[in-house]
C-alpha cells in the first residue's frame, strides 16, 4: 500500500470546514488516511509550503491555484484542484461612518448592489471635491475573489479601482481592528470575519459576496500536479473523505456539532459559526439580520465538484485587473486547474445537473452572461481600458 | 497619504562605501514580531559587516515603512501574517526595485527548505547576485535556529522546575504519611521508580494523585 500519511495546510476560515470535519470526525481515517492539519498564518506560506513539498495538499484561494499554475506573480508550479472546498462565503463590510455616507447619497435600497455601487461612486466623487483622502478597502490577497469582487462591484458604479480608491491587503485577523481604527473604511473578507466586525459594533455588512456573484469558487483543495500523478490512491481517498465531510457539514442537523469542531480550530464563538453555516447573519450592530441560502455553499448545489467555468472566470478577473495577459494558452492552462474527472472517478458517476443555479455558472449582478470561450468579449463589455501596468497607490 | 513610487534609478547601493566592503551598503529590513529574535538577527548581520539594518516590528504601517526604507533585502518571519501584505507590494510595484521571494529561484531547493524549516523567508531586489545574499540567508537560518534552540532550552528548564516541584511535594506527602526523613522519602521514590522502570517524577505524580484521592 502506498504512503497514506498526508500533511495539509489550512487557514482558519469557515470554508476549511470540510477539511477540518474530514479529519476531526474521522472521515479521513475511514479512508485509511492519517492527516496532519497544519494551521497557517498567511496565504503566501500555504502556497510556498505546497510548492516546495512541505505540504501534500492545501486549503487555498481558488485564484492562487490558477496564478501558481500560470506562473504569475511567483514561481510557476503546476497545481490542480480536484475538490472545491467552498463556493461564496465572502461579504463586503463597511464602517458605520461610510454606511451613513452611502445612505445619504443612495438613490434606492442599499441592499441592491447596483444602488450601493452608484452611491459609493458619489461618495468617492464628493470626497475628491473636498480634498479628502480616498476611501481605503481591505482585502486578503492580490489573487483572491475578495479583491476581484470588490473591484467588480465598484467598477459597476463607475469607479476606477486603481485611481479613485485604495485597496490594501490585510491578513483576515487584522481586518476588524483596521476597520475599528479607521485604517480602512471597508473590506471584503470570508467568514467569520465580517460577523466578528458586526458583533464588535465596528462594521455593517453591506453585501454578501453572493449578491455580487451568485456562484464563485472561493477555496479549493490544491495539490501539486506531480504529486497528484504519483499519489492517485491517496488522492482518491482524500476526495471521498472530503465529499463525505462536506455532506456532513451541509446537513442542518449537524450544524451545532460542526460549529463545535470548527470553534476548536478557529478559536471563535460556535454560535457565530452556526449562523454563518446557516447563512443567517447579523448585518448591523443594531441586530438587523439578512439571510441567504447561497451565502456559503459547502457540499450542496454541486459545490464540491471542480468546475472549469469557475477557473475561466477567475482567469478572466486576473486578466481584467491587469495581473496577466489574455491568451488562449493561458485560459486553457487555467481551465485545466479545476478538473472534474478525478472527482468523478473517486466518487463514481457524474452528478445530477444543477437546477436553481445561474445559467452561465457565475450569475454576476451586472453584465452579460459569462462565456468561458469568449473572455475577450466578456472584458470588452466593461469598457474599462487597462492600458499597461497597474498603478501603485497604497499606504497612508 | 498615497504615494506613487517613482524609479530611484540605481543610486545608493552601487557606490563603494568608505569601509571598502561593498555589501555594507546593502539595506536590509527585518520584519519580525519577536523583538528578541529580531535583535539577535540584527546583531548577527552587523557583526557580519552589514551596517544598514532596520527592524520593523509594527505591522500596521508595514508597507509605508518598507517604502520609506527602500531595502534591498527583506527578511521576514514566516509566522508573521504580514507576508501577504508584502506580496501585494511586489505585485504592484513594477516600478524599479521589485523585490522577489527567494522561492523564485528554485535552483537551490536545499537552502529554501532549510530556511522554511527555520521559519524565515527573504525577499530580494531583482538584480542582486545570488552569492551576495547567500551569506545573509545562511546567517538568518543559523540565528533563527539558535533562537529556536534557546526557546527549547528555556522550555525544558521550565519543565525541569515543574518536575522539581512535583517531587518536593511528593516527598512532603511521604514524610508526613510514613514519618520519613526527607532523604528516606526521596530514596523511596527513587527505589520505586527503579523497580517499576519509570521516572521519579512519574512516581511522584502518582503519589500526589493517590494522596488527592485519599484525602
Amino acid at each position: 500500500m502506498s504512503e497514506m500519511k498526508l500533511r495539509i495546510g489550512y487557514i482558519p476560515l469557515v470554508d476549511a470546514a470540510a477539511l477540518i470535519v474530514a479529519v476531526d470526525r474521522g472521515f479521513a481515517a475511514a479512508e485509511g488516511l492519517t492527516v496532519e492539519l497544519v494551521r497557517e498564518v498567511s496565504w503566501s506560506n500555504v502556497r510556498d509550503k505546497l510548492n516546495i513539498g512541505l505540504f501534500d495538499a492545501a486549503h487555498l484561494l481558488s485564484p492562487v491555484a490558477i496564478a501558481s499554475s500560470l506562473g504569475i506573480g511567483h514561481v510557476r508550479v503546476p497545481i490542480i484542484a480536484p475538490f472545491n472546498l467552498g463556493l461564496n462565503g465572502n461579504a463586503i463590510t463597511v464602517s458605520p461612518r461610510l454606511y451613513a455616507d452611502l445612505s445619504a447619497l443612495a438613490d434606492g435600497d442599499l441592499s441592491d448592489p447596483k444602488v450601493s455601487a452608484r452611491a459609493l461612486a458619489r461618495v468617492v466623487e464628493e470626497r475628491k471635491t473636498r480634498g479628502a483622502d480616498p476611501l481605503t478597502f481591505g482585502m486578503t490577497f492580490p489573487f483572491s475573489h475578495h479583491n476581484y469582487q470588490l473591484r467588480f462591484w465598484m467598477a459597476a458604479g463607475g469607479i476606477d479601482t486603481d485611481e479613485h480608491v485604495r485597496l490594501v491587503v490585510l491578513p483576515p485577523p487584522y481586518m476588524v481592528e483596521s476597520l475599528a481604527s479607521g485604517h480602512v473604511d471597508g473590506f471584503c473578507v470570508g467568514a467569520p470575519w465580517n460577523s466578528v466586525a458586526v458583533d464588535a459594533g465596528v462594521g455593517r455588512i453591506l453585501h454578501f459576496g453572493c449578491e455580487i456573484m451568485a456562484r464563485v469558487s472561493e477555496k479549493v483543495l490544491a495539490v501539486r500536479e506531480s504529486w497528484s500523478n504519483d499519489n492517485r490512491t491517496a488522492l482518491a481517498a482524500l476526495i471521498r473523505a472530503l465529499a463525505r465531510a462536506a455532506e456532513f457539514v451541509d446537513a442542518p442537523n449537524n450544524r451545532a456539532a460542526v460549529a463545535a469542531m470548527m470553534a476548536r480550530r478557529l478559536l471563535v464563538d460556535p454560535d457565530l459559526l452556526v449562523r454563518t453555516l446557516a447563512g443567517n447573519l447579523k448585518i448591523a450592530p443594531d441586530g438587523t439580520t439578512r439571510e441567504s441560502d447561497r451565502y456559503i455553499l459547502i457540499g450542496r448545489h454541486g459545490a464540491s465538484r471542480p468546475d472549469p467555468v469557475q477557473a475561466a472566470w477567475a482567469y478572466a478577473q486576473i486578466v481584467r485587473w491587469g495581473q496577466a495577459p489574455l491568451s488562449e494558452d493561458l485560459r486553457s492552462i487555467a481551465q485545466g486547474v479545476f478538473p472534474p474527472d478525478l472527482y468523478d472517478a473517486a466518487l463514481g458517476g457524474s452528478p445530477p445537473p444543477l437546477e436553481c443555479e445561474p445559467r452561465d455558472g457565475i450569475g454576476a449582478f451586472v453584465g452579460p452572461d459569462f462565456l468561458p470561450g469568449d473572455i475577450a468579449g466578456h472584458l470588452a463589455a466593461w469598457q474599462l481600458k487597462r492600458a499597461g501596468r497597474p498603478r501603485l497607490s497604497i499606504v497612508r | 497619504m498615497a504615494e506613487t513610487r517613482k524609479g530611484s534609478d540605481s543610486s545608493g547601493h552601487g557606490a563603494p562605501s568608505p569601509g571598502g566592503q561593498r555589501d555594507s551598503t546593502l539595506k536590509i529590513a527585518i520584519v519580525d514580531e519577536s523583538p528578541i529574535r529580531a535583535a539577535i538577527l540584527e546583531d548577527g548581520l552587523r557583526e557580519a559587516g552589514f551596517t544598514q539594518v532596520e527592524r520593523i516590528a509594527e505591522t500596521r504601517n508595514l508597507l509605508a515603512r518598507v517604502y520609506a526604507l527602500d531595502p534591498d533585502v527583506i527578511l521576514i518571519d514566516l509566522e508573521s501574517p504580514s507576508r501577504d501584505m508584502l506580496e501585494q507590494m511586489f505585485q504592484m510595484s513594477r516600478a524599479v526595485k521589485r523585490p522577489i521571494a527567494m522561492f523564485v529561484d528554485q535552483s537551490d531547493s536545499a537552502s529554501i527548505q532549510a530556511a522554511v524549516d527555520a521559519g524565515v523567508s527573504a525577499y530580494i531586489v531583482g538584480g542582486l547576485r545570488k552569492e551576495r545574499i547567500t551569506n545573509i540567508l545562511d546567517l538568518c537560518i543559523s540565528r533563527f535556529n539558535a533562537f529556536a534552540r534557546l526557546q527549547a532550552e528555556l522550555d525544558s528548564a521550565k519543565g525541569a522546575l515543574e518536575e522539581r516541584k512535583v517531587i518536593d511535594r511528593a516527598k512532603g506527602v511521604l514524610m508526613k504519611a510514613k514519618k520519613l526523613s526527607e532523604e528516606e522519602a526521596y530514596a523511596l521514590l527513587r527505589k520505586t521508580a527503579m523497580n517499576e522502570n519509570k521516572k521519579i517524577v512519574e512516581i511522584a505524580q502518582s503519589v500526589l494523585t493517590a494522596a488527592e484521592l485519599l484525602k
